[in-house]
């Protein structure tokens, strides 16, 4: 069959320019498209000589598309075509630079690695949420748009844990980019969320170092040596990548999924708040394992069977962070004694859940009695001094000194852009407002009366 | 019987309704693979039917064609042998017997939906309730809908599935009912005490 020309009309809408020419399919803006969105239709490359594979992908794209409720971090599908005479899939022409566009510039300081990387992890997350694993994350299919959040594209291999996996049963050999595949993906599992996680990381990795953290492997074995070879730890490629950010990569890169993130959300948390990453032994590492231990892994990953991926979407948390809400100087010790209490019954009942703890100050400028620092730390010591009767792990519990005029609105911003799941604060004008306008639960604790 | 009624009423609004095995057995016709338990259900049903309605459930097909869609209780490859299907092998004999586009089916008390790919075999899914699958026509799907009467995944409710066929997509759902007044009309009736209690426990 012969991709079709510019000027062409296929069930009315008109071909434009072709903007891609790609193995599976070709890419065509449309003209004179009624409606709010630009749109392109993408016509799979189908018929004599071309490969099954191509309609099967075009099918499981159109169906993963249709399932997913409009959003940002993906393209929203208008129409499509019949499989058997005329496919072809109208969607949103996504604007904005594709991400291959910085891997060219790579390495890249660490804050711009760590923005990239943020957005992608939300819009991984929003996919996620939706039960849609992507399952083909590399450069070419992001496009960042100019407001800087990242648009996931090609769903052509992606899963939908709600509905029938079509390709599951079509491949032999792993299907993907092998540069940025996780390990369970080489043995065939397709339904872990987990592995858009590790491509997340690799792909941070080349943006930090300017090199892939398994090179570009061209057999199944070379692909399989990532399952007992670690990548050289990336500051020992790039020195200047910081503990932080080679905290997150190489936790992304874990062979177990179950050591990685549990949730995109989590890596978007870790990079916006660079000093709250809990570092361990991971950020000081200086160079990949040694002979004798990779030795033991190559071992046990000749009999390797992926661990088997968490339940579909009620199990993926998103985000289980909740914020206590520290009035500055004003809180009595029997209130934040309530409050103790209220996150202590909190924690009890979801034993993954995050606490952030923020107190909201005025902006430096407004106040000239105290150097901005100063109050900073002393804000900061009394936030802990509350924390610590909680004995919470290190990793579970962040402190946030939010500079602000608005309080409520200093913790709404906080809220929606973290997914924060409740929010527990002392009773007050602002925990009124909070109660009317916050995205998520909030709880109004009283300290306990007198008797 | 109330619920023949029902479905006689539907059937002459154009319902499609096909044979079943305990249809047949009340029929008195030789159905293999039924417990003590159906059998005394099956004998008490027998007694209680009227004509017209025994009429009706003989002149029932055991299996329906319309376009590319095939109706059937059990395996489309011989409907009336009531075989059971519990699995790909099952699935994709059944689906290469009807040479249809997608075949209706139930008698496995669980909702699946098969598809065909590249392989010999049958892919087994389990359908998650209320949501949409595409089942675009190139390809050949078997829908198990699941039981209205006797669900056995430890859930009460009853189920059933929605075919869009302009749209070629198929719904699942599941459906709360009083299954306590159901299971309490078994033992008033004299059935036996295990018929009432699987529909309280859904097994």
């Amino acid at each position: 069959m012969q991709p079709p020309r510019p000027g062409a009309e296929i069930d009315g809408f008109r071909l434009g320019e072709c903007v891609h020419v790609g193995s599976m399919a070709s890419i065509y803006r449309l003209e004179g498209s009624r409606g709010p969105l630009p749109l392109v239709m993408k016509i799979p490359r189908l018929g004599a000589g071309e490969r099954s594979a191509n309609v099967v992908s075009f099918e499981q794209c159109r169906m993963v598309l249709g399932a997913l409720a409009q959003s940002p971090h993906h393209p929203t599908l208008v129409a499509y075509g019949d499989v058997e005479t005329t496919p072809y899939l109208v969607m949103e022409h996504v604007q904005g630079a594709r991400l291959d566009e910085w891997l060219k510039r790579a390495p890249l300081a660490p804050q711009e690695v760590a923005r990239i990387g943020h957005a992608l992890a939300i819009a991984l997350h929003e996919i996620h949420r939706q039960d849609v694993i992507h399952l083909d994350i590399k450069a070419t299919n992001v496009i960042v748009r100019p407001s800087g959040a990242a648009t996931l594209i090609d769903f052509g291999l992606s899963c939908h844990r709600h509905l029938p996996d079509l390709l599951a049963a079509e491949f032999h050999s792993p299907v993907g980019n092998w540069v940025y595949m996780a390990p369970e993906q080489t043995a065939g599992e397709r339904s872990d969320p987990r592995s858009d996680l590790f491509a997340l990381g690799a792909l941070l990795y080349e943006l930090a170092t300017g090199r892939r953290p398994f090179g570009a492997p061209t057999t199944v074995a070379q692909l399989r040596r990532r399952l007992y070879r670690e990548a050289p730890p990336p500051r020992s490629v790039a020195p200047a990548t910081p503990p932080w950010l080679q905290e997150v990569i190489l936790r992304c890169l874990e062979v177990d999924p179950g050591e990685r993130y549990s949730s995109a959300a989590q890596i978007a948390f870790d990079l916006a708040n660079p000093a709250q990453v809990a570092l361990t032994e991971r950020a000081e590492r200086r160079a990949r394992a040694g002979v004798a231990k990779t030795a033991g892994r190559w071992f046990r990953a000749r009999n390797y069977l992926p661990s088997p991926p968490p339940a579909p979407a009620t199990a993926i948390t998103p985000l289980p962070v909740i914020v206590v809400a520290l009035a500055g100087d004003d809180t009595s010790e029997p209130l934040f004694e309530a409050l103790r209490a209220a996150t202590r019954r909190r924690l009890v009942a979801d034993g993954d859940c995050r606490v952030a703890c923020i107190t909201v100050v005025r902006p430096a400028a407004a106040l000239a009695d105290d150097t901005p620092t100063g109050r900073h730390i002393k804000q900061l010591v009394s936030l802990r001094r509350w924390a610590k009767p909680l004995a919470l792990p290190e990793e579970r519990v962040t402190y946030h000194v939010l500079e602000s005029e608005k309080a409520v609105a200093a913790l709404l911003d906080y809220a929606t852009v973290n997914e924060v799941e409740e929010i527990l604060l002392g009773p007050g004008r602002e925990a009124a407002e909070l109660v009317t306008q916050a995205p998520c639960t909030v709880t109004v604790v009283r300290a306990a009366g007198p008797g | 019987m109330a619920v023949l009624e029902l479905v006689q009423a539907y059937a002459a609004r154009g319902a499609i309704v096909v044979l079943g095995n305990h249809d047949a057995a009340a029929l008195g016709r030789a159905v293999p693979g039924l417990n003590s338990q159906a059998l005394v259900a099956i004998a008490w049903t027998r007694q209680r039917l009227p004509q017209r309605q025994v009429a009706f459930l003989e002149a029932l097909p055991a299996s329906v064609r319309e376009d590319d869609r095939v109706f059937v209780h059990a395996s489309a490859a011989v409907p009336e042998r009531w075989t059971y299907v519990s699995g790909a092998r099952q699935a994709t004999l059944s689906m290469e017997a009807a040479r249809a586009a997608i075949v209706f089916c139930g008698h496995v008390h669980e909702q699946r939906l098969y598809f065909m790919g590249e392989g010999r075999l049958a892919t087994p899914f389990r359908p998650v309730p209320g949501t949409p699958i595409p089942t675009s026509r190139h390809r050949r799907w078997l829908a198990i809908v699941g039981s209205a009467g006797q669900p056995r995944d430890r859930n009460t409710a009853a189920c059933y599935a929605l075919a869009d066929l302009a749209r070629e997509r198929i719904t699942f759902f599941r459906v709360p009912y009083d299954f306590e007044a159901a299971a309490q009309k078994i033992r008033i009736a004299g059935l036996p005490e295990r018929l009432a209690r699987r529909l309280e426990r859904g097994v």
